[in-house]
């Protein structure tokens, strides 16, 4: 029966070569476009144009007409630019800006410090490296959401885990998610935890990538293993740094998740950001508002990723 | 002596890293295995007995068997929007790649668009209304589709290169065109960059919370991230069941990432470096 299909097929194919040999006649350039189109045609571009224009575009355009007014769903009313003065006026909602940014430059700072640090020792002569590649990488791949419990379970106060070991060493520790002032804090750190690996990976690639040459170098002028890490590893990593440092701030700018799962923006409005309280105000029915924060969250990703990739691509460039 | 200081340094950082990555997850078992007083207590011990199989039913039959609605849909959530993003991303990773041009680079600017731009929640929420497909099961498969697209182009743009025109052009004379091209000569050769998108992107979709929460909300539905989720609310004394609702969504990744390992690490690393 297959068999009986493949035989088929190129009766089928032969034919559309018999209809393309005129176009190999006429002058050459439009032979080759002919070629081109029937080789390359632009229609594969057509199913994924029509969902991603569908659901992802058109969402995206809209956006910045719903987030001008009063909707419903099913019925909007134009404000103007109502929906942006509540977001900037209510302070709950300002400190949820101020909230991402706070999340977004820690957690990038963070697994740009700690990746190379770990790419560093990860590169070195150790035995077991490759295992130890494998498990700070695997929580990249967990559930946030069973990370986000499983840490909420670890950080509880007095009982956890985290605080008992922390009291056997003497530290008296914080209520990690309870406390205002360290809630978003350590929401970000358990971020950390679960993406440092992530990092590692892209600092190893790059670190592997340095000639030997430079170490040589190094050497031979009697440096050290500091000297090395500070004149060749990290001038020379930097295309990862810049990876890492876009990758973060993307992931970060837009969490929800985690934070949603661990503190749900709590306590008070402690930990919201940006994205839980688009969340919040869309489950409260507040459609324009919601839609006028994820205007907020766009204009704010894009006028700090766009120019960080401008200027980075531009570096690349140079060295 | 300074070597050895080195190596002892090295030692500490390795252990303490080890610690650090290895001991919540000893920590979900332990209390996945516990029986329900024991894991109340929320430390970290060996149980006094193992109750795996049982801890394993009740959560299965918890809630009406929530959970098995669950996996049967997050298993076809994940297979199916997986399954498209194979074939309509390489299709576009293929022309994009080939056919440089100004459609070319349109699409390459929505491509990194779409890594960049948070999706606009409320909005997608409108058109899938329109659309007759919120809180429906196809109704997210379209917004995964949509919204790991750009990722999968990419990795799909970048093997493409690696591909000799060559073979498109002595396909050509062979009288292929277009989809027999593609569908006979290329895509067999793009298996190991498909491999690398189905098992990164199984592993985004399956573990999506988000999209999910507000794309297919309620219960008798869910994925099982939201069951998940729901759990914690629910299952607020037994902590063994929550643990081991836990370990079995963690299962899933770790048998790919125990047999994939490589794959998985160099589609996320390249995906990544190339954006």
């Amino acid at each position: 029966m297959s068999s009986r299909a493949d035989e088929a097929r190129p009766v089928g194919t032969r034919d559309d070569a018999g209809a393309d040999r005129p176009a190999r006649k006429s002058p050459r350039a439009t032979g080759v476009r002919n070629v081109r189109a029937h080789t390359y045609p632009y229609w594969f571009y057509a199913p994924a144009g029509v969902v991603y224009g569908l659901i992802f575009l058109v969402p995206t355009v809209i956006s910045f007409y719903f987030a001008f007014t009063r909707w419903t769903l099913f019925e909007s009313e134009f404000i103007g630019l109502d929906n942006f003065r509540q977001f900037f006026s209510e302070q709950a909602l300002v400190s949820g800006l101020r909230n991402t940014l706070v999340y977004a430059v820690v957690t990038s700072g963070l697994k740009v410090v700690l990746g190379m640090l770990l790419a560093v020792l990860l590169t070195g002569p150790i035995r077991s490296r490759g295992l130890m590649r494998s498990v700070i990488f695997f929580p990249v791949l967990v559930s946030t959401v069973a990370v986000g419990i499983t840490f909420s379970v670890l950080l509880q106060p007095d009982v956890g885990v985290i605080s008992t070991v922390l009291a056997k060493i003497g530290i008296t520790a914080p209520d990690w998610l309870g406390d205002p002032s360290t809630a978003l804090l350590s929401v970000a750190l358990v971020d950390v935890w679960k993406g440092v690996g992530l990092a590692t990976l892209i600092y190893i690639a790059g670190i592997l990538a340095i000639p030997k040459d430079y170490y040589e170098a190094v050497d031979v002028d009697g440096g050290g293993a500091w000297t090395k890490f500070r004149n060749v590893t990290v001038p020379l990593s930097r295309p990862a740094t810049f990876t890492v440092i876009l990758l973060s701030l993307i992931g970060g700018l837009r969490s929800f998740d985690l934070i949603w799962t661990m503190t749900g923006g709590g306590p008070g409005f402690s930990s919201d950001v940006i994205a839980s309280i688009i969340y919040k105000t869309y489950q409260a029915g507040f459609f324009g508002l919601s839609t006028a924060g994820n205007v907020v969250l766009f204009i704010l990703v894009t006028l700090i990723v766009y120019p960080l990739s401008r200027y980075f691509n531009s570096r690349e460039v140079e060295s | 002596m300074r070597a050895v200081r080195r190596t002892s340094l090295e030692v500490v950082a390795l252990v303490v890293a080890a610690v650090v990555f290895v001991v919540p997850f000893i920590f979900m078992f332990l209390t996945a295995s516990k029986n329900e007083s024991e894991s109340a207590d929320l430390t970290f011990s060996l149980p006094t007995e193992w109750r795996i199989l049982d801890n394993i039913k009740d959560v299965f039959d918890a809630r009406d068997s929530i959970l098995v609605t669950a996996f049967r849909n997050s298993l076809i959530l994940t297979v199916v929007s997986v399954t498209i993003l194979v074939v309509v991303c390489a299709m576009v990773g293929y022309v994009i790649q080939r056919r440089p041009g100004r459609v070319a680079n349109i699409a390459n600017a929505l491509v990194l668009s779409g890594l960049i731009i948070p999706p606009a929640v409320v909005p997608t929420i409108w058109v899938l209304q329109q659309l007759h497909v919120f809180k429906t099961l196809p109704g997210l498969i379209l917004v995964e589709v949509a919204f790991n697209m750009a990722f999968c182009v990419l990795l799909f743009r970048a093997f493409v290169a690696a591909i000799p025109r060559e073979l498109d052009e002595a396909a050509m004379i062979d009288g292929c065109t277009g989809l027999s091209l593609f569908f006979r000569v290329i895509f067999p050769l793009l298996r190991p960059v498909t491999i690398t998108v189905i098992l990164t992107s199984s592993v985004f979709v399956f573990n999506d919370f988000v999209n999910p929460l507000y794309f297919l909300p309620g219960d008798e539905n869910a994925t099982v991230q939201l069951t998940l989720y729901n759990f914690l609310s629910q299952f607020n004394t037994q902590y063994n069941l929550l643990f081991m609702n836990i370990v079995l969504v963690t299962v899933p990744p770790l048998v790919l990432f125990i047999f994939f390992n490589r794959k998985i690490v160099a589609g996320m690393t390249s995906g990544a470096v190339k954006g």
